[in-house]
């Protein structure tokens, strides 16, 4: 839980030795440690995210990339830590963020078809009980076309491929119109031609000044899709322009190894507190 | 046996129950939530003896409250021990609902002993006499459950359309949802508020047997028969209806057909039983996912793939310069592939209606056809020989399935990957489609 006292004077700190962060930054994220059953999984990470780029988030498994997401958006309890966007607190910025989560995070039986699913994307411009009308159908139809879906908008989702269902999510997150999206995993799984519409969309969206997070598992495309690179492995190993930081070295220590001091630690920690209750 | 006003009222209270809790139960099949409604159900029971402890009295607003306190509870336990134990949903939910069960078995047991809170009431509910128990409303007597339970179907509808947008999300996708600003958490706690307090009524006129069956019997029915949610919503309101009228009559008839003329059985248990046939028929005769259906899609491809196993075996033999009979090329496709003979001549029967086969040799139609396919056959022979390396003899079996598949893209790219070839690697030609020339 946010304390608010105590990174007040880090802050200040931080002020005095001109290390603010700009607070312009999409993303910034302060001292955000996350626990799952009170074992840390991600410690300590600050994080600016660069405006306008793409920022690919790579680590092995387990490193806590679906949970940097997830704890910035609130969806799980952080242990620690602030987030800003764009300057402010992330519950008054909902509006600016836009999440894909990982496909297999929902029920594709569920009686939708594509369109509907886009549409989702809306119900946060359209509001609480207000239904959906047809302007908001539209920009919804749209988003769809940008993915290559439009012919498949009656489609119940259950009979569209894996791609094709990751293309639906990506439009979901068009339809948002968010600055800042989070994406987990989306080209986990995809055929090639979903893949190539998916760097297509993110180009877009770089072009329109948006910023975008992916956490991303094929290391081949990293240099060819990304500006920027966040190496995560429970905590950040290093991070920044991918021509600057996407080095053997910086893999090796992302990857190679576990991090067997913290996970110690962590394990160390569970304990303690596990037996003391 | 003669219809009264009074047959009329049973239905009508019991279709208003079936109808509120089918409408909920939407959401606990799609949540995957299921024993969600078993649960409160059963869970409910402390907060009822509790409420009548604390006030003495069992007026309808007091336990409503119980009711809906203790669903809420219900839900928030599940989530905790499911969280904080490491047990999954459905485990927590067996843990918490049995636990609150018993305490409520037990309150009742010691302290309420001489009160009318008789469980096996809970259970069974008393569907056939609530119709004489009336209040007078605007100078009308109504039967008291039947403005209870209206008044909370019109309270269900009025929460789903007002919510429809709301759950609708927080259903599929719980966690944009609360991105985007719908605290799917707090949605959930709604929703299982109206469970409960649906519950605590229909419980007094159709036991939570009923209850139970009812949250979730039409609404699994529905999702059997229609891809859209609203569709399914209407369609659960319906066979919930329909469950009421049709086991009402079968509990007044059914005894009758078993040698128990003038015999009636409880109209909650045949409206139960009403809804199991429903959801029966769905499963076999859906329009998608039926079991009719997925037979005859079985049957359609199981002809295809015979008809145009008959055209490439037509298409080989004029190629060797034989001729067949139909009764050889049945007898070839059931020792080559296994094929029932009665399935092969229903595929001749096909291929001479559609003008490809002439009693037993090829239509210049059915040539075009042949060649596409042996071609096709062919050409993967080459494609898998040059690719994977496999020995000749390994070739024909894939061949066999993958030129069924072949679209006409498909071929294309294919020639191109074998560098267009004009025998196979058994030295058979290759044919090619004149068109392409």
């Amino acid at each position: 839980m946010n304390d608010p006292m105590q990174p007040e004077g880090l802050r200040l700190e931080r002020v005095a030795s001109g290390a603010e962060h700009p607070t312009s930054s999409p993303l910034s994220i302060h001292d955000m440690t996350v626990a799952y059953h009170r074992k840390p999984v991600l410690w300590d990470v600050d994080y600016d995210a660069p405006d306008g780029k793409l920022i690919a988030i790579i680590g092995p498994n387990g490193a806590g990339k679906s949970t940097l997401l997830k704890a910035t958006l609130d969806l799980i309890p952080k242990a620690s830590g602030i987030v800003t966007i764009y300057g402010q607190p992330y519950h008054q910025q909902r509006h600016l963020v836009g999440y894909v989560p990982q496909r297999e995070s929902v029920d594709w039986d569920f009686p939708v078809n594509a369109l509907d699913v886009v549409t989702m994307g809306r119900y946060g411009q359209i509001g609480w009980f207000r239904p959906v009308g047809r302007r908001h159908r539209a920009v919804a139809l749209e988003a769809l076309d940008r993915v290559g879906m439009a012919d498949y908008a009656k489609r119940q989702i259950s009979q569209l491929s894996g791609g094709q269902q990751q293309r639906v999510f990506l439009a979901r997150a068009l339809a948002q119109d968010a600055r800042l999206y989070l994406m987990d995993e989306p080209f986990a799984g995809v055929d090639a031609s979903t893949e190539r519409a998916i760097v297509e969309v993110l180009r877009t969206l770089q072009r329109a000044g948006k910023t975008v997070l992916v956490v991303h598992h094929d290391l081949q495309t990293v240099a060819e899709y990304f500006d920027a690179v966040v190496l995560l492995n429970m905590r950040i190993v290093a991070c920044g322009p991918t021509a600057d930081v996407f080095t053997e070295e910086n893999l090796r220590k992302t990857y190679g190894g576990r991090l067997t001091l913290l996970e110690e630690a962590a394990n160390a920690l569970a304990r303690n507190r596990g037996s003391r209750e | 046996m003669i219809w009264t006003l009074l047959d009329t009222q049973i239905v009508i209270i019991g279709a208003l129950c079936a109808m509120s809790a089918a409408l909920l139960g939407n959401f606990l099949v799609l949540r995957r939530m299921s024993m969600m409604g078993d649960a409160i159900s059963h869970a409910v029971l402390p907060g009822l003896a509790l409420a009548f402890l604390l006030t003495g009295s069992r007026a309808s607003s007091v336990m409503l409250i119980g009711a809906g306190v203790v669903g809420v509870l219900t839900a928030a336990l599940t989530q905790a021990v499911h969280r904080s134990g490491g047990v999954d949903q459905g485990a927590s939910m067996g843990v918490v609902f049995t636990t609150l069960f018993a305490i409520g078995l037990v309150i009742l047991e010691r302290a309420a002993r001489n009160v009318d809170l008789d469980p096996g009431c809970v259970l069974y509910g008393a569907l056939e006499p609530s119709p004489l128990n009336t209040v007078t409303l605007l100078g009308w007597d109504v039967p008291r459950a039947m403005l209870t339970n209206g008044i909370v179907l019109l309270l269900n509808v009025g929460f789903v359309t007002l919510f429809y947008k709301e759950l609708k999300i927080s259903t599929f996708d719980p966690q944009l949802a609360t991105t985007l600003g719908f605290d799917a958490t707090w949605l959930h706690y709604l929703l299982m508020t109206m469970v409960a307090i649906t519950t605590v009524v229909a419980f007094e006129s159709v036991g939570s047997v009923l209850v139970i069956a009812m949250l979730i019997v039409p609404a699994a029915t529905a999702v059997l028969l229609t891809d859209r949610l609203l569709g399914m919503l209407l369609i659960s309101v319906a066979v919930a209806a329909l469950s009421a009228l049709l086991g009402h009559l079968g509990a007044l008839h059914v005894p009758g057909w078993f040698g128990y003329p003038g015999v009636d059985t409880s109209t909650a248990g045949m409206m139960t039983v009403v809804a199991g046939g429903l959801l029966a028929v769905a499963v076999v005769a859906g329009p998608r996912h039926g079991l009719i259906r997925r037979a005859l899609r079985q049957l359609d491809l199981t002809l295809r793939i015979a008809e145009e196993d008959l055209l490439g075996l037509l298409y080989r033999f004029e190629e060797a310069g034989r001729t067949a009979t139909r009764p050889q090329m049945v007898a070839v496709l059931q020792q080559a592939g296994g094929l029932r003979p009665w399935i092969a001549h229903l595929a001749l029967r096909r291929l001479a209606r559609a003008a490809l086969v002439d009693d037993a040799s090829l239509t210049p139609a059915g040539r075009r056809r042949a060649r596409d396919l042996v071609g096709a056959h062919r050409l993967w022979e080459t494609y898998l020989d040059q690719h994977l390396e496999l020995p000749s003899d390994h070739l024909h079996a894939p061949a066999e399935r993958l030129e069924h598949i072949t679209t006409p893209g498909m071929r294309r790219q294919l020639e191109d990957e074998v560098q267009q070839p004009t025998h196979d690697p058994h030295g058979r030609p290759i044919p090619r489609d004149e068109t392409s020339e």
